[in-house]
């Protein structure tokens, strides 16, 4: 079996083995979900399962005098009720702290907080017989306020105020020439991600539980689970379902601990279904936000300082919130050099409906403030908007407001001037389709009112987790001869897969580093596999690839040990190169395949990145791993007699370090946009006095085809020194600026301020008439 | 302010009897008699094709009629298969994306769509793909907009719409329509 260099027939051919880092190949599981054959976690089904359903306070804030579970009970079908006097462990749980009572006992937060669960023979009566429950509630004054919340009365034992964050930075003192002041104001946004929150839990013979689940995290849910459970984490098993889309909505705990309790309590399989309208009561959302901003600058229009007061209210219970309020602050003033700031953030409990993560969280909701803010100062300095950012943009060394050193790739002018370059729309045609106007098919807009206005927003934002942190993530690699002789490798990660297409690049990543063309991605389990981390803050490209490069490189080590054995030299005389140990001084080369004839190989691998620190008391320190950078600039056609928009193109820079798929890069660029473009203009939890308004598709409003537009991306690789193939996170950077630069150019078109996302029509209407 | 009524997580107002049982009945799907057993008088077909049938392909995404996710063809008629009662579809050619994928008829459109990276989660796809081919049976040439209009009812939260667009666009040029435009299937991007 050694053979020489020159047995090329039996070489398989780059070309065979191909799709490796800087390729597009198609997503393995892409054609399975075309035909509908791909199982996401409502599509589980199992012999005599049952179906449960939550029972949810129809009160935002209310103390709980009794529940009285018999009626549903005596009901047909009826397997299992379980309230909070039946959670076996912990009653709590939360991502940052267990603050959140898995069911309520005796005080209700938010409106829909779930009360009980049941499990029944058939959806409708699991749903007639929670129905049958009876809560005797009574209804509280609920604090809705985040500003008030921060001195009222504590509606928790932990407090109201979550975190408070002030960052010092430079010369507190310090004033510049020239001066500007705002407010602004962003909405609750919706995750809205297609695939409901559903599972299917399993009660195992060992006293434990299988969960099939859809999650952006399976470790984190497992000790959760676990601990209400009161189980061993050992006898509880996540695996992953299909999830149809995440975006931070599935970070938290929802319906898990429920499913597991019904399941172990009834006995069988219990499957769970959230309807849409239970989904937006299900998981936490996007931080409304309140902003004041003051920036100073120099007559030439060098920042001074940038003054704000960040409030963002977190709803009844933490989640993320802490780590949110970490980035509204750090991030506050934007990619752009700022010698001094006074920056002060809340982050509060209310009885609103609780909020965590989302795409972007934190960076999103500063943006829409930091970057109005640039185009005030440019319109006071009278100086273009993209000038004044290119002359304050961030660069390599430069220190951010919480004194840490920008190290790695810091392409911000690049991203500036790619999103300002690409050439412009062409002008509305007055005879145009309708269809093409603002309100479309609504026929409304009168082309002769309708102006169009561009604008312009940056943003950057932090990879993976932070303030010290350690969200390593593990890979194990197995090589092994196929029935054909052939190497087949085997993957096993915990990632969760939610669509961004960690799936495909892990394939890439193998047949780099091995030249393996088959590359098999094993079922993601907690029973299986170490921890992946999250599915979040744009980190799995670099972490769980960073874990599956490690795996590849430890087995490479070791077919070159193999390869020396059999050649009786010294390991150091042999390299790896493109699937084959060469040995350097005879050119003597050995496939991989003939190196697994002996055994398989198999390792595990954790990846960790850099350490990071937490914030201190000035709200310095170096709490951040890597930064991403992206620009946006919105060209936008506004009636402003009706308050309608449209969007014609967004231009965009976007800086990833490395495309290590483009097409996906791409995919999660438009993506993104997708989502700014949707908090600028059209989507709102609408609630009031703590009452969520629009639970649904109809009354929550998500861009369709005909809401986007054109969106033309240039990606910037200037390759990250830290990152495995020098790759950044792509995920977030395209929902952050992108929306800001709508409403610029909303300002833009109208000469309106425009101070809150979303811009409802009423907004511009009234505005328009009133000032105009 | 609507009357307070304690949340469950359906839209149904606790009277609603719609769990009574019904006799078996038959449907065609995709082709085939099937009997539907056991089922309760307000699942959908939405619910039967999934939950009685082992058809999964149409999803569900909002069952209220706003996102396409479980687009399926009625007599050739696109409809929304969670706004159908199941027992309303007796008599009538129903079709899912897993008969399309059988017939081989929708392959062009399933290939574009992994090809141009169209698919992430894929929750949105086979809806995408049952609308796409009602689309392109009907107007093989359909302009950009007539496209967009078209696919408005299906809802992606993942993709912005253009890689699935583009998927669109390279179909009609594989199939040879001439499309309005003039356009071959290059990058929208
Ligand atoms: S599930 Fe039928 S339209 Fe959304
Ligand atoms: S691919 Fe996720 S909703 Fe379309």
């Amino acid at each position: 079996m050694v053979r020489s260099g020159a047995g090329v027939a039996e070489r398989v051919t780059r070309a065979q083995r191909g799709d490796r880092v800087g390729d597009s190949p198609v997503r393995p599981d892409g054609a399975q979900k075309t035909r509908g054959e791909f199982a996401f976690s409502s599509d589980l089904w199992m012999d005599a399962m049952l179906w449960g359903k939550t029972l949810r306070s129809p009160h935002v804030a209310a103390r709980i005098r009794s529940i009285d579970t018999g009626p549903a009970l005596a009901m047909p079908g009826v397997r299992a009720v379980v309230t909070a006097a039946d959670v076996p462990g912990r009653p709590t749980f939360g991502l940052e702290l267990p603050d959140q009572p898995v069911f309520a006992s005796d005080v209700v937060r938010y409106h829909g907080e779930p009360v009980a669960a049941v499990a029944a023979d058939h959806p409708e009566a699991a749903r007639a017989a929670a129905l049958a429950i009876v809560v005797d509630y009574e209804p509280l004054v609920p604090l809705v306020d985040p500003e008030a919340a921060i001195d009222a009365a504590p509606i928790h034992p932990d407090g109201n105020v979550f975190r408070h964050l002030v960052v010092r930075h430079g010369e507190l003192g310090a004033s510049g020439d020239v001066v500007v002041e705002g407010n602004y104001e962003v909405g609750m946004q919706d995750q809205a991600f297609l695939g409901p929150e559903s599972g299917l839990a399993v009660p195992a013979e060992d006293g434990g539980v299988d969960l099939y689940v859809a999650t952006q995290w399976l470790h984190v849910d497992r000790d959760q689970v676990a601990a209400s459970l009161g189980l061993p984490a050992d006898r509880v098993r996540l695996h992953l379902a299909g999830v149809g889309g995440a975006f931070g909505g599935r970070e938290d705990v929802s319906l898990q601990i429920h499913l597991c309790m019904l399941a172990l309590r009834a006995g069988r399989p219990v499957k769970m279904v959230y309807a849409r309208d239970e989904s937006f009561f299900g998981h936490v959302h996007r931080h409304p936000a309140r902003l004041w901003y003051r920036h100073h600058a120099t007559r030439d229009g060098d920042l001074v300082k940038v003054e704000a007061r960040i409030v963002l209210d977190g709803g009844a219970y933490l989640s993320s919130s802490n780590a949110v309020l970490s980035n509204a602050v750090c991030f506050a003033p934007g990619p752009y050099r700022v010698p001094n700031a006074l920056i002060e953030g809340y982050a509060v409990r209310t009885n609103n409906p609780p909020c965590g993560a989302m795409r972007g969280f934190g960076a999103v909701q500063v943006c829409f403030g930091h970057e109005a803010q640039m185009d005030k100062l440019a319109a006071a300095l009278s100086v273009d908007p993209v000038e004044l950012r290119l002359r304050n943009a961030l660069e390599r060394y430069d220190r951010l407001v919480t004194g840490q050193v920008l190290t790695g790739a810091v392409p911000v002018r690049e991203v500036i001037r790619a999103a300002a370059s690409h050439p412009l729309p062409v002008p509305q045609d007055p005879a145009g389709t309708m269809m093409a106007l603002p309100g479309g098919a609504g026929a409304t807009a009168d082309p002769v009112h309708v102006r169009r206005g561009v604008g312009f927003a940056a943003s950057m934002k932090n990879i993976a987790y932070s303030e010290g942190f350690d969200d390593f993530a593990t890979a194990r690699l197995r090589l092994e001869a196929g029935a054909d002789g052939e190497p087949i490798a085997t993957l096993t990660v915990a990632t969760a897969e939610v669509g961004q297409g960690f799936v495909t690049l892990a394939q890439q990543i193998v047949r780099e580093e091995l030249g393996v063309g088959r590359v098999v991605l094993a079922p993601a389990s907690t029973a299986e596999i170490g921890s992946a981390g999250s599915s979040s803050a744009s980190r799995q490209t670099w972490m769980s690839g960073g874990a599956c490069q490690l795996a590849c490189a430890t087995l490479r080590s070791e077919l070159i040990v193999r390869a020396a054995e059999l050649w009786e030299c010294a390991a150091a005389q042999c390299l790896f190169d493109d699937g084959e140990v060469v040995r350097v001084e005879t050119g003597e080369r050995l496939l991989v395949r003939d190196l697994l004839v002996p055994a398989p190989l198999e390792t595990t691998e954790e990846y960790h990145h850099r350490p990071t620190r937490a914030l201190d008391a000035d709200g310095q320190g170096d709490a951040h791993v890597s930064f991403m950078f992206a620009a946006h600039r919105a060209v936008v056609d506004v009636d402003p007699e009706l308050g309608l928009l449209r969007v014609v193109q967004i231009s965009t820079g976007q800086d990833v370090g490395r495309a290590i798929n483009p097409v996906q890069v791409t995919g999660q660029i438009e993506g993104g946009v997708a989502q700014g473009i949707g908090l600028a203009l059209m989507e709102e939890i609408v609630v009031s006095e703590g009452r969520v308004r629009n639970p649904s598709f109809t009354d929550y409003l998500l861009p369709t085809t005909l809401d986007m537009p054109d969106v033309v991306a240039t990606v910037v690789e200037e390759l990250e020194p830290d990152a495995p193939y020098g790759a950044k996170g792509v995920g977030e950077p395209p929902a952050i600026s992108s929306g800001p630069a709508v409403l610029a150019a909303v300002r833009d078109a109208t000469g309106l301020p425009v101070t809150r996302a979303p811009v409802r029509p009423q907004d511009i209407a009234y505005a328009w008439r009133g000032g105009a | 302010m609507p009357p307070e009524e304690p949340l469950t997580g359906s839209a149904g107002p606790a009277d609603t009897p719609a769990y009574e049982r019904v006799e078996p009945y038959e449907l065609v799907v995709n082709g085939t008699r099937m009997t539907v057993e056991d089922a309760w008088l307000g699942e959908s077909l939405l619910f039967v094709l999934r939950e009685r049938l082992g058809l999964p392909g149409a999803k569900n995404a909002c069952e209220q009629g706003e996102c396409g996710s479980c687009s399926v063809l009625l007599d050739d008629v696109v409809v929304c298969a969670c706004l159908v009662l199941g027992v309303d579809a007796v008599g009538s050619r129903v079709e899912t994306v897993e008969g399309l994928t059988a017939s081989g008829e929708v392959a062009d459109i399933q290939a574009a769509l992994v090809e141009a990276g169209g698919v992430q989660c894929g929750f949105c796809t086979p809806g995408f793909v049952v609308a796409l081919h009602d689309l392109l049976r009907r107007a093989p040439s359909a302009d950009d907009m007539t496209v967009r209009e078209a696919l408005s009812g299906n809802l992606c939260r993942c993709t912005g719409y253009g890689r699935i667009l583009e998927a669109v666009r390279a179909v009609q040029w594989q199939r040879g329509a001439g499309v309005s435009t003039g356009e071959g299937p290059g990058d929208g991007a």
